[in-house]
């Protein structure tokens, strides 16, 4: 049945595909191991993740780059994570309301996918399901993450190209310079930029990007922290939707930094742009050695996880959870140190041993 | 292994009344169910595509425009073109009485209409869901 099904998924059937990212949802090991057809496939795509916080514009922009992708003939296929309940294990999934539009287009595959407990953005399965699209010949992957908060930074793991989107209004410049998610964009939007102070947060976005850069070359930000501020009036010039917003380029390697963008999602402003732009940044990691890097890097974190999923599975096999429970209460009547136990734990998970 | 009942909400027509339908999100939601949301005026060719593409178990329908008799049937009708008669159709919403038989012998599980609580929805689905 799951070679069947992986054969169908390669035909590029949406129903064996929406079956078949259910059940690696459901983390169902034999559609995992029914994988293995697809390994002439990977890599076929290239994966946009958009992430940035709840109410930015995510849907909204994802629909409208659906738009674009198609106006380039590829075909597009969209992953959509939203929260579970931690409560009751149920979600709604509303990014799909946004996208209606493209939902009878044969060339656009749509999925919604709740994040059953995982913290980092993304679902468990979403790493997977982009696989299974990717065999079924979509050419884009668009990932929107959950609405993030600062360290929410799972779409780096999976994606090619990340798109940071950031809204007027969210706060000041240092939470632009705090660690986290604003270091794992590879191009910046400040979406609803019709809005007051867009342009406020693309400079700082921009001061954030030229420190980060001058700081990795050893050497002090030019003119200290107010940098933007002595630079106000070249950049006044730089404010229209759509263009990059782009400082004036020194003999700094400064034309390398990730692009800030303006977009008005809700009316499409600035999208073109935003398109052009994902695919040229694209094309420039793959062209420089970058996208290879950031792939093994991928394969790299994924596949430490996915080891940490087996070495689970293999607890759960073994009755773990009794050993879990008698060692829990020894910790709790004292006669075992929490960490001491740990170690007891970890090495009968490591022998396979049953309780 | 959990198997997640997904069911889709969505509000085929012109009416732009979806508090209700909101309220059995909410409520599907609580019962541990993933919920996709399609929002308002949709064509039951969109609903179709999205049961399709989200592997949907349930179509959930809500109508307060009085279209139900063409709507809801065409629904069930593109199911079975698309081979996908094992999902499960029900409807609710401004209903009369009359209409329920005829709706019923085209396919749509259950009518559901103002008032009903949300628990009986949620327990026709648990019971009636057609795959394992």
């Amino acid at each position: 049945m799951y070679e069947e099904l992986a054969r169908r998924c390669l035909d590029g059937e949406v129903r064996a595909v929406a079956r078949f990212i259910s059940l690696l949802e459901d983390g169902d090991r034999q559609a995992y191991n029914a994988m293995s057809a697809f390994a002439s496939t990977i890599g076929h795509a290239q994966i946009v993740g958009i992430t940035g916080p709840p109410g930015s514009g995510k849907s909204t922009l994802t629909d409208k780059l659906i738009g674009y992708f198609r106006s380039k003939e590829k075909k597009v296929a969209v992953i959509a994570v939203d929260p579970s309940s931690p409560f009751s294990g149920g979600a709604i999934l509303g990014d799909r309301l946004r996208m209606q539009g493209h939902a009878v287009d044969p060339g656009v595959y749509i999925r919604s996918l709740a994040s059953r407990g995982q913290l980092g953005g993304l679902s468990k399965a979403t790493a997977f399901a982009l696989r299974v699209l990717e065999a079924a010949g979509y050419e884009i992957v668009i990932i929107e993450t959950v609405g993030v908060g600062q360290s929410e930074i799972d779409i780096v793991k999976v994606a090619d190209t990340v798109v940071l989107v950031s809204v007027p209004g969210l706060g000041d410049d240092i939470q632009v310079i705090k660690a986290g998610i604003m270091e794992i964009g590879d191009v910046f939007v400040v979406n609803k930029a019709d809005r007051d102070g867009a342009d406020r947060v693309v400079r700082e976005i921009r001061a954030m990007l030229e420190t980060q850069a001058a700081l990795k070359r050893g050497r002090s930000p030019s003119a200290g922290p107010d940098t933007l501020a002595s630079r106000s009036i070249e950049l006044l010039h730089h404010g229209q939707t759509g263009t990059q917003a782009a400082a004036p380029v020194e003999q700094t390697g400064l034309e390398d930094l990730p692009p800030v963008m303006k977009t008005v999602a809700e009316t499409g402003d600035g999208v073109q742009e935003l398109g052009a732009c994902i695919v040229s940044q694209f094309e420039k990691a793959r062209q420089n050695g970058a996208l290879q890097e950031r792939r093994l890097r991928s394969i790299k974190a994924q596949l430490k996880d996915i080891a940490a999923w087996q070495l689970m599975d293999r607890f759960a096999d073994s009755g773990g959870e009794g050993r879990l429970k008698r060692l829990s209460e020894a910790v709790y009547l004292r006669k075992k140190d929490i960490y001491g136990a740990a170690k007891e734990l970890t090495a009968a998970l490591v022998k396979g041993e049953s309780t | 292994m959990e198997r997640k009942i997904r069911v889709i909400v969505a509000k085929p027509g012109l009416d732009g009344h979806d508090r209700g339908a909101k309220v059995i999100a909410r409520a599907l939601r609580d019962a541990g169910m993933e919920v996709i949301y399609t929002g308002l005026r949709q064509t039951p060719e969109q609903i179709v595509q999205a049961a399709l593409q989200e592997d949907a178990d349930v179509v959930a329908l809500s109508i307060l425009s009085g279209a139900h008799n063409h709507l809801f049937p065409r629904v069930v009708e593109l199911l079975r073109e698309k081979g996908a008669e094992d999902i499960l159709v029900f409807g609710g919403g401004v209903i009369p009485e009359d209409d329920i038989p005829f709706l019923k012998s085209k396919g749509i599980a259950e009518v559901f209409g103002p008032g009903t609580p949300t628990q009986t929805t949620v327990d026709f689905i648990k019971t009636h869901v057609k795959r394992s």
